[in-house]
């Protein structure tokens, strides 16, 4: 099953290229939704109960047996919740009016490809095949970005494409001196993560671990290894620039999580501290430099560093000890930091396809040339208006559920880390609450006074994830369940 | 005498000169049959190549020729590569009065780079280089018309004419020191103390090789061959000579023990210079052939990468293999695009050709990102299995050196991917014929193929021997 949700929109981006121009957008929307109604699937049939097995849905066929390369697929209830919301957020950036620049089917096939091995990344349980679908994401953006990009689109996809090239191929190397340290040699996620073979071997763990860190941390991206970001994301075109913020950015926390730390959790916890600590620089820097951005796009690109900075946070501080020793902090920590991608995937997805709004109505990213769109533009600002206060943390809503595990985690743990980290909170409070002043109140300049409003397809698409920001906020025991089934093992607990 | 170990290259060679006879008697608008002779003869050569899969390893003719897995699949491969090139040709050719003589000219290159593969015997290896040089540089010249051309083979003559005599002053250095040029013989002979004398012998030969896989120090040819020589020919110098050049230069350096010559650091130093001149050598280009031409540079200094973990592990002759074949496929499917484009080189000339021919642009994505090493193409492949084999090896930093460089390469291979896909299309884009869409197409999913389905290969290669 979790094959064919790889399949089904793989195939569909070589099909669509012969379907009739103006039914693609159709066609892509329902290939890109079944792989959502597969994982909703999937994740009702998952057994959270105590005792059922961490990896469901498990499947394996043989690929290249002689280096210990197989199809494996399967699921945690971290990868189900991440991927979940991944091919939700894609139906969204599918079914997004998008300006196709007069080559639709090219541009729903790249959708679907990026699809398919997005979803990849999450499902598999084959270290090897996890690489390939994590440099394929590459080529996929680099496509959307390079042709239906704006401004100098070229310059951004190239600058994307060889920086966290290079961030993949750090981590190849540090995959394949995992890997040789098993024999027979295995790329089978569950095996490594049982053997934990580079336990007792200092240097090579420690460089292991700084390939993976250097490879992980690019695509996350932490401070100092984020100066792709921004021009990737003001450059591309709205849908592809959610896709990037909400799903290609949860691979590297999410590749933290499964492979050093739970396949290397010795010396993870070693070098945990100094994690911790690049997580709280990405988040003061993040929220600091975002803080100073007049464009709109840039801003919300470097809120991400900052928020993926606390997902950091909590999985370095989930992975502080190995064993049972403040169990419950670290289980909180890691499950806050999970909730953080799905919640940041949903919320900064919403963002990014607004800001692609007003580069659709407006050809400007620049806050200072808005105002008074409250006026006009009712529907969008409300939504605005949530997302941006969800993305700052008020509770009832899907950020606070995040950043309360994270920070009461981390207290448990390293207390100091987590108060300096507290105050990025209260800056990205500051710069959403001025971002929105800026766009929605006040005066509205005589060139906008013509700003349409959301349309149909925009206004449901934004309804769906606003939803589901509030619905975790308010109600996030489903999705706790899910997730704590998984994080108690990781940190184990009972 | 053992002439059924040889019947492959007696067929290429008997095929050669029947052609060449054929060539003079038939009227020059018949001579694209003569392609068709050419790719019976070679897949005839293959057949016999590959029955010689199922005899045990051995060497024979008095010991200067390898049967070994080794040579067989690099003659394979080199087969291989040969009748995809013929099949670029006719159309090229199509105009040019010699155009039979050049199937002869090719399967006599072909020849030389299949008796570099086998070789086992300093004389032997001086023959293949010499035979292969001289069809090389008559088939880089083969536009005698063109100045480009012309320069193209005059400057591999230079290149080569002083290599050669290098490769042999060392093969004369190597015998006086160790009695014989028999690779057996050499290796029973060299044991004890280091021997500074036969690492200047074998840095010489070595020097000799690399011309002809077009490493440093002896690469300098390549960028001006693979700009000048006709696309076709370009496809097949860029490649076979090379397939043929790594598994001599395997074959050579590892019959020294490494504590007595050292060669390892040797080959390791030309590997990293390699690939990283040919790669700053190609960000540069704004000449897409000429841009091929520094990136089968850098590809051969990966290559290097297997040769200096031969001995150190059961993978390194297989990672090598697969990844010639696998940069063969890819280069041979950007060449191919090249000649279908009617030899189309600058870089400005490639805007917007995804509008116009989208299965070529589709086919340069393949090559290209299989040529980087992106998954789950051939290219990636090749180079997991040569990552796997240095790293085991013990020589992760040369890894590291590796995955930096392959960064660099992604920036010009993008490039020009860029405005293939980004740019507008200005002008029509004509594009060759039937006979070189078909080997373009057979390359490119050769390229895919090698990388989706690399287990049957992967796990043959695994049994290879290296002989002596």
């Amino acid at each position: 099953m979790l094959t064919l949700t790889i399949l089904v929109p793989l195939i569909g981006a070589l099909a669509i290229l012969y379907v009739n121009e103006d039914r693609c957008r159709k066609v892509a929307c329902v290939l890109g939704a079944i792989p959502l109604l597969l994982l909703i699937i999937a994740w009702i049939g998952f057994d959270t109960g105590a005792g059922a097995p961490v990896f469901q849905w498990v499947e394996s066929y043989p690929w290249i047996p002689s280096l210990g390369v197989g199809w494996r697929m399967g699921v945690d209830g971290i990868a189900l919740a991440i991927a979940t919301m991944s091919a939700l957020l894609f139906v969204a950036a599918i079914a997004w009016p998008a300006e196709t620049q007069g080559r639709p089917r090219q541009y729903y096939a790249w959708f679907l490809f990026l699809e398919a091995v997005s979803l990849g990344v999450f499902l598999t349980l084959d270290l090897l095949l996890f690489y390939v679908f994590f440099d394929l994401s590459l080529v996929g953006l680099f496509f959307l970005i390079g042709r239906w990009g704006h401004g100098d689109a070229q310059r951004a996809a190239l600058k994307f494409f060889v920086y966290t090239f290079a961030g993949s191929l750090a981590m190849l190397l540090a995959i394949i001196a995992l890997v040789l340290t098993t024999d027979p040699v295995t790329f089978d996620m569950r095996e490594l993560i049982a053997r934990q073979p580079l336990a007792g071997m200092d240097v090579r763990g420690a460089l292991v671990l700084l390939g993976f860190v250097i490879g992980l941390g690019i695509k996350t991206p932490f401070v100092p290894l984020h100066t792709w970001l921004p021009p990737a994301h003001v450059d591309a075109p709205g849908p592809a620039s959610a896709i990037l913020a909400g799903v290609l950015l949860k691979m590297g926390t999410y590749g933290l999580i499964r492979i050093p730390f739970s396949m290397m959790s010795a010396t993870f916890a070693r070098y945990a501290f100094a994690l911790g600590i690049v997580a709280v620089v990405s988040i003061l820097w993040g929220a600091l430099v975002a803080m100073a951005q007049r464009d709109l796009k840039r801003r919300i690109a470097y809120t991400s560093v900052n928020h993926m900075g606390y997902s950091l946070l909590g999985i370095a501080a989930a992975g502080a000890l190995v064993g049972g020793g403040e169990q419950a902090a670290r289980q909180m920590a890691l499950t806050g930091a999970t909730v953080e991608m799905v919640a940041h995937g949903l919320i900064t997805g919403s963002l990014f396809l607004i800001c692609g709004v007003f580069w659709q109505r407006g050809r400007e990213y620049d806050l200072q040339t808005y105002g008074g769109l409250a006026q006009v533009a009712p529907r969008l600002t409300g939504f605005a208006v949530l997302a941006s206060f969800a993305s700052l943390g008020l509770p009832g809503l899907a950020g606070f559920v995040a950043e309360l595990q994270i920070f009461v985690g981390t207290f448990g743990v390293y207390p100091w880390l987590a108060a300096i980290g507290l105050v990025g909170i209260l800056i990205t409070a500051a710069l959403f609450l001025q971002m929105l002043q800026q766009l929605f109140f006040g005066e509205l300049p005589a060139r906008w006074s013509d700003f349409s409003d959301l349309g149909r397809v925009e206004t449901r698409m934004l309804t769906v994830l606003a939803v589901l920001v509030v619905v975790i906020g308010i109600y996030p025991v489903w999705l706790l369940t899910l997730i704590n089934s998984t994080t108690a093992v990781l940190t184990g607990g009972p | 005498m053992p002439i059924g170990d040889v019947l492959p290259e007696i067929s290429v060679l008997v095929s050669a000169v029947v052609l060449l006879l054929a060539a003079s008697f038939m009227r020059q608008q018949d001579h694209w049959r003569l392609a068709i002779g050419a790719l019976a003869s070679l897949f005839a050569a293959a057949v016999l190549c590959a029955l010689q899969l199922g005899e045990p390893a051995r060497l024979t003719f008095a010991g200067v020729w390898a049967l070994d897995g080794a040579s067989i699949w690099a003659r394979l491969l080199i087969l291989a590569t040969t009748a995809i090139c013929v099949a670029l040709t006719p159309e090229w050719l199509r105009s040019d009065r010699r155009h039979g003589e050049y199937y002869a000219m090719l399967l006599l290159a072909a020849l030389g780079a299949m008796l570099l593969a086998g070789a086992a015997d300093l004389l032997q290896l001086v023959m293949a280089v010499l035979l292969s040089s001289v069809t090389g540089y008559t088939l880089a010249a083969y536009h005698r018309a063109w100045p480009l051309s012309v320069e193209a083979g005059m400057k591999y003559f230079l290149v080569g004419a002083l290599t050669n005599t290098l490769l042999m002053i060392g093969v004369t250095l190597l015998f006086g020191l160790f009695g014989s040029t028999d690779y057996a013989q050499i290796a029973k002979a060299a044991t004890g103390a280091p021997q500074i004398m036969a690492l200047i012998g074998l840095t010489l030969v070595v020097v000799g090789v690399a011309f002809k896989l077009a490493a440093v120090p002896a690469h300098t040819w390549m960028p001006d061959v693979s700009e000048g020589a006709p696309p076709p020919a370009a496809a097949f110098l860029t490649v076979a000579p090379k397939i043929g050049a790594a598994i001599a230069l395997a074959r050579l350096v590892t019959i020294f023990p490494a504590d007595v010559v050292a060669w390892r650091p040797l080959v390791a130093t030309l590997a990293v210079a390699t690939m990283t001149i040919g790669n700053l050598g190609a960000l540069g280009q704004s000449d897409v052939r000429r841009l091929l031409g520094w990136s089968s540079i850098s590809q051969s200094g990966y290559a290097l990468m297997a040769v200096t973990a031969v001995g150190l592990n059961a993978q390194a002759i297989p990672a090598l293999l697969f990844f010639l074949g696998a940069y063969a496929a890819a280069n041979l499917a950007a060449f191919a695009a090249v000649t279908q484009l009617r030899g189309r080189t600058n870089l400005a000339d490639y805007r917007g050709l995804a509008t116009a021919r989208p299965g070529i642009a589709a086919v340069l994505v393949v090559s290209f990102l299989s040529l980087v090493g992106i998954p789950p193409l051939g290219g990636f492949v090749g180079k997991l299995a040569l990552f796997v084999t240095t790293i085991e090896a013990g020589y992760a930093w040369l890894a590291v050196i590796a995955v930096i460089n392959t960064v660099v390469s992604l920036v010009y291979y993008l490039r020009v991917l860029g405005p293939v896909y980004f740019g507008d299309l200005d002008g029509p884009v004509p594009v060759l014929g039937g006979w070189a869409q078909k080997a373009l197409y057979l390359a490119t999913l050769l390229t895919i193929g090698l990388g989706i389905l690399a287990e049957p290969l992967w796990s043959e290669l695994g049994r290879v021997m290296l002989l002596p």
